[in-house]
């Protein structure tokens, strides 16, 4: 049973009174939130300049001379490591995550504050050794993200001295910040519920974040072996994932090692790792679209068994990133077949969504913008993905542009286009102000149209043929002179989303300070973390008594009342019975 | 309502770039057009998808916009509808599958009758061998590698000595002949990629891979390693000549088997002396090189480089840009070493010179060399000692102002840019990492502190 009734006499009992307790070594779920989403995001705006720096050298490669072979491929590997890793990993789950399941699920807290604490501390001291990595002898590693042996540990490559080993360590910090993050998350939803709230009534967010808590902490020990595995081979001479080597004339000590079986380990992490990221983006989109719609969710039950099926096919999918890695080729049979299955349940995903603005009462606010944007970015992401799954069409395709394409379309665009959605979402709750409106539309806008711009073209570079993770392309017979010119429109187009960047952070700034005073419930939303006592929610969410819950989320324009929304908490009016008779209300 | 606007226009301009853009696959030239194929199939299925689903969002985003009174539908579910869409969805994606996993089925088994050659790769060039006569390849191993058998060849392998041998990033191929390419690795990941023959396999170390194609239009086609390999992976190119069945076997039949490279004649120093003569007069007599006609000190310099330099002013490959003046001079001098002998004696003969460290000419910031020297140091050596393995002379200790007029020769292209030069064009994209103009006396600068 979710419901501990002791819950109720917890009022005031463990409220921090010190400011180190309440802001600095907090265990409140919500302070923790805000800590990882500053972190996450300051870390991010790192990845982002990265990402800058590597666009002017593609579009103007004789322009810049402090970008060199070296410190380009360097930032080639951090910047994609801070981004799927500890930006958008670390903002879900530690962010939203913290900050969502407790109110959403009306519980006062995490079930274990203290290790949550940990976690966020952990977590910032792996971004510390990350970024470290650029000050030790050789700076940071240049291997790529995907960190692929023998090259990440051999000398041909930047940073394979110290950098590499602190990425590694860097990593395997992580892996223990999300593990005692993460058995908090999953505890939590299935523990510390409050009344009436039934596993079929949670709001989608809970449930994304849910189902990807899940994949992390069964999908991140593979990448922990492989790191410590790597470390190893790096520092004490063993041959997990190396063979005999010559390396740069000189024969290495190593034999009978295996560099797939690296591969295998990372993208067995990798894969579900991808729908880390998007589940929870999955999950607070659809409250997003249902809210700002005034409209149910369509298909509630079968957007939760979407979830659970991706979630579970996350699992049988890893080798479709490596159809071209020399593993045994009948593997490609079996992965393009599982890879194109997930396209099923992924695509039922967007017809719901769609068919949530259909008939609905679609309020064009700041958060649905952004919603509304991710289903079209996901689309064309999730579309291209069909083509990169599909073992043959792979061929082409892989390790050039269109892959960069396809993945910063579906899993940089999108779960960010959601990100700031949410956040502009629940600036409200999170700060008692509202987020000032221009501001936030005109982020949008050039956010939306920004990336489009960058990452359209770039798939037709790919089917050209021009390879990724090149530094120049010199005199490439088959690469006309017209692709230069589009990696500066390129370029140009990535600063102009940048600076956007800026005015989100700008807005972030103002509206803390001068920001209209928001309403409890200002979006009129039906979620309980809206119903709570006091905006913001104070330290143990609920004031006295815990909320009750007696409907399912999405109560929203429902016929007969006069109100089109009906928050979780509300008991059953009289009369709603017969609706609930005729198969017309979900419960 | 503008977010309606917004995806129209970026459907239709999705549609239109599409259709219009001069960014698309290139001419194929092999016998994959099936995969070409499954890509069309794939591009129709998910754009009917792409505009259907944006449009269909569009149309409702505007019917269903907020309007004063307006109030949403109540539909938790329709099944029915539900249903109904994942069987659509469940036959577009079998039809994008099938084909696919057909064509895989073609591109895993080789035709019995294919051609076997074997592309090496290794940190940050190809070189390829043929099984030779016996049709056999012989075994190979790391631990043979060495400058004068840079394939690693077992010597006490009667199947390997027959082995043609091609140390050279071009391949030439057969025309309309299926082909069987083996795949091996010495160091890291490479990938084996010619954008025309649109398949691709990794090289992976301790391993074997492997792609199959038929080249069905003569031409040349670069090779482009598609598997990050290390800080020279984008300057890792080939070429795959396919020629005439006829114009192949002539070029065939000139390549070296691995018993005759290992047959080179033993240059003999004292012989040399007296070949040397004729160099003297610009090299000078200690081969220390002389600023004042041009010429550069020799004495010191690997011999496997002098070797491949000697063989590029024989064959054209430098002094033939009209623009290098001092090769120009250099390419008749050479022809006195056309006779491997002689040629071997010689190389031998500047060996045995005194490596006195020449008088400096450039100087300029060396700390800010030193940073722009790490790159160049993954080839040359931290030492700028030279590498055999990367195909890197030495530079330490030689003339530094015939190093400064190299490295601005092959930023536009005076050297490197011979067709055949396929190292040189390596430098040629490695020389444009020096973008401004102090970067060339910086670097020489840190250069001559070691």
């Amino acid at each position: 049973m979710a419901y501990v009734a002791i819950a109720d006499r917890d009022h005031h009992l463990h409220d921090p009174d010190t400011f180190i307790t309440k802001y600095i070594w907090s265990q409140d779920h919500k302070v923790i939130a805000i800590q990882y989403g500053v972190v996450a995001i300051g870390v991010g705006l790192v990845a982002l300049a990265l990402s800058l720096l590597m666009r002017l050298q593609i579009g103007f490669p004789d322009v810049f001379p402090f970008m060199t072979p070296y410190n380009y491929y360097q930032f080639v590997t951090t910047h994609g490591m801070i981004m799927v890793i500890y930006l958008l990993t670390a903002l879900f789950l530690g962010g939203f995550g913290n900050y969502l399941i407790p109110l959403m699920c009306g519980a006062r807290d995490m079930v274990f504050p203290y290790m949550n604490m940990l976690s966020f501390w952990v977590y910032l001291l792996s971004v510390i050794v990350l970024i470290a990595s650029f000050f030790v002898p050789g700076g940071a590693t240049g291997a790529g993200w995907t960190l692929y042996p023998p090259q990440a540990v051999l000398e041909g490559t930047p940073g394979s001295d110290w950098g590499i080993v602190l990425m590694l360590v860097s990593l395997a910090i992580f892996i223990v910040a999300f593990t005692m993050g993460g058995l908090n998350y999953v505890t939590t939803v299935l523990q510390a519920r409050c009344r009436g709230m039934t596993l079929m009534r949670m709001p989608l967010s809970v449930w994304g974040i849910f189902v990807a808590t899940i994949l992390g902490l069964l999908a991140f020990p593979a990448l922990f072996v492989a790191a410590i595995m790597m470390v190893l081979d790096r520092l004490i001479g063993t041959s997990f994932f190396m063979p005999a080597l010559l390396s740069l004339g000189e024969t290495t000590a190593t034999t009978g090692g295996s560099p797939i079986l690296f591969q295998h380990l990372f993208w067995f992490f990798g894969h579900p790792e991808v729908y880390i990221v998007a589940l929870p983006a999955f999950g607070i989109v659809s409250d997003l679209l249902s809210t700002h719609a005034r409209k149910n969710i369509f298909g509630y039950r079968m957007m939760i068994w979407a979830i659970v099926a991706i979630g579970a096919l996350s699992f049988v999918v890893w080798a479709h990133h490596m159809y071209v890695s020399g593993m045994n080729p009948y593997f490609g049979f079996f992965f393009a077949t599982t890879t194109l299955i997930i396209a099923v349940p992924t695509a039922i995903k967007v017809y719901n969504w769609v068919l949530t603005l259909w008939r609905g009462d679609i309020h064009f606010t700041l958060p649905m913008l952004w919603a509304t944007g991710f289903i079209f970015t996901f689309i064309h992401g999730g579309l291209t993905g069909l083509f990169l799954g599909n073992v043959t069409v792979d061929l082409p395709l892989s390790d050039t542009y269109f892959v960069i394409g396809h993945f910063h379309m579906v899993m940089g665009v999108s779960p960010v286009m959601v990100l700031f959605g949410a956040i502009y979402h629940w600036f409200p709750k999170i700060t008692g102000r509202m987020a000032n409106d221009v501001l936030g539309k005109i982020h949008f806008w050039m956010t939306f149209l920004g990336t489009y711009a960058i990452y359209l073209p770039m798939h037709y570079l790919g089917i050209l043929g021009m390879p990724r993770r090149y530094y120049d392309y010199g005199q490439t017979d088959f690469i006309p002179e017209s692709a230069l010119g589009v990696n500066q429109g390129i370029t140009i187009a990535a600063i102009v989303v940048a600076t956007a960047q800026l005015i989100f952070l700008v807005n972030v700034a103002y509206s803390l300070w001068k920001g209209k005073r928001a309403d409890p419930n200002p979006w009129r939303a039906t979620t309980l973390e809206w119903q709570t006592p006091d905006t913001p929610p104070k330290h143990g969410n609920w004031g006295p008594k815990l909320p009750e819950v007696h409907r399912w989320a999405y109560d929203y324009s429902v016929p007969g009342d006069e109100e089109d929304f009906i928050p979780q908490n509300h008991p059953i009016k009289p009369g709603e019975e017969s609706l609930r008779n005729a198969g017309v209300s979900r419960e | 309502m503008a977010l309606a606007v917004a995806i129209v226009l970026l459907v239709i301009g999705s549609l239109v770039f599409h259709f219009l853009s001069p960014w698309y696959f290139t001419p194929i030239a092999s016998n994959w057009s099936t995969i070409d194929f499954t890509v069309d199939v794939t591009f129709w299925v998910t754009g009917i998808v792409f505009v259907g689903i944006n449009l269909f969002s569009a149309w409702a985003i505007v019917k269903y916009r907020h309007r004063k009174g307006h109030k949403a539908h109540y539909e938790p579910e329709n099944k029915k509808l539900e249903i109904w869409l994942t069987v659509v969805t469940s036959v577009g994606v079998a039809a994008m599958l099938a084909p696919g996993l057909v064509v895989w089925g073609d591109f895993i088994n080789v035709p019995e009758n294919a051609l076997r050659f074997e592309a090496l790769g290794k940190q940050w060039h190809w070189s390829y061998r043929l099984p030779g006569d016996d049709g056999e390849f012989g075994a190979t191993e790391v631990r043979h590698m060495s400058v004068d058998n840079p394939f690693g060849m077992d010597p006490e392998d009667p199947a390997g000595q027959d082995d043609i041998l091609i140390a050279d990033p071009v391949m030439h191929l057969p025309l309309g002949q299926p082909v069987h390419a083996l795949l091996r690795s010495t160091d890291v990941l490479h990938n084996f990629t010619v954008p025309q023959f649109r398949v691709k396999m990794d090289l992976v170390p301790g391993m074997v891979t492997y792609q199959w194609f038929t080249p069905e239009r003569t031409g040349t086609y670069e090779i482009l390693c598609e598997e990050l390999c290390g800080i020279g992976h984008f300057a890792m190119r080939g070429k795959v000549i396919v020629d005439e069945v006829g114009d192949w076997e002539e070029w065939l039949a000139q390549q070296p088997t691995f018993a005759e490279t290992q047959a080179r004649p033993v240059g003999d120093a004292a012989a040399g002396a007296a070949n040397y003569a004729v160099c003297t007069a610009c090299h000078g007599a200690q081969g220390e090189g002389l600023l004042a006609l041009n010429a550069p000190k020799i004495a010191g310099q690997e011999d496997w480089y002098m070797r491949r330099q000697i063989a590029n002013y024989l064959n054209g490959v430098r002094g033939s840009d009209p623009r290098d003046i001092f090769a120009l001079q250099m390419a008749p001098m050479a022809i006195v070493l056309t006779n491997p002998t002689v040629r071997e004696n010689v190389i031998a003969y500047i060996q045995t010179l005194p490596d006195e460290p020449p008088e400096q000419t450039i100087f300029g910031d060396v700390e800010r060399g030193a940073e722009l020297y790490t790159t160049c140091a993954f080839c040359h050596g931290a030492e700028a000692e030279g590498i055999w393995s990367t195909n890197a002379p030495r530079l330490a200790g030689m003339s530094d102002w015939y190093l400064a007029r190299q490295l601005e020769n092959f930023q536009q292209g005076i050297r490197g840019g011979h067709e055949a030069d396929v190292y040189g064009d390596q430098m040629y994209m490695m020389a444009n990492i020096l973008k401004d103009e102090d970067a060339i006396n910086d670097i020489i600068a840190y250069i001559n502190t070691l």
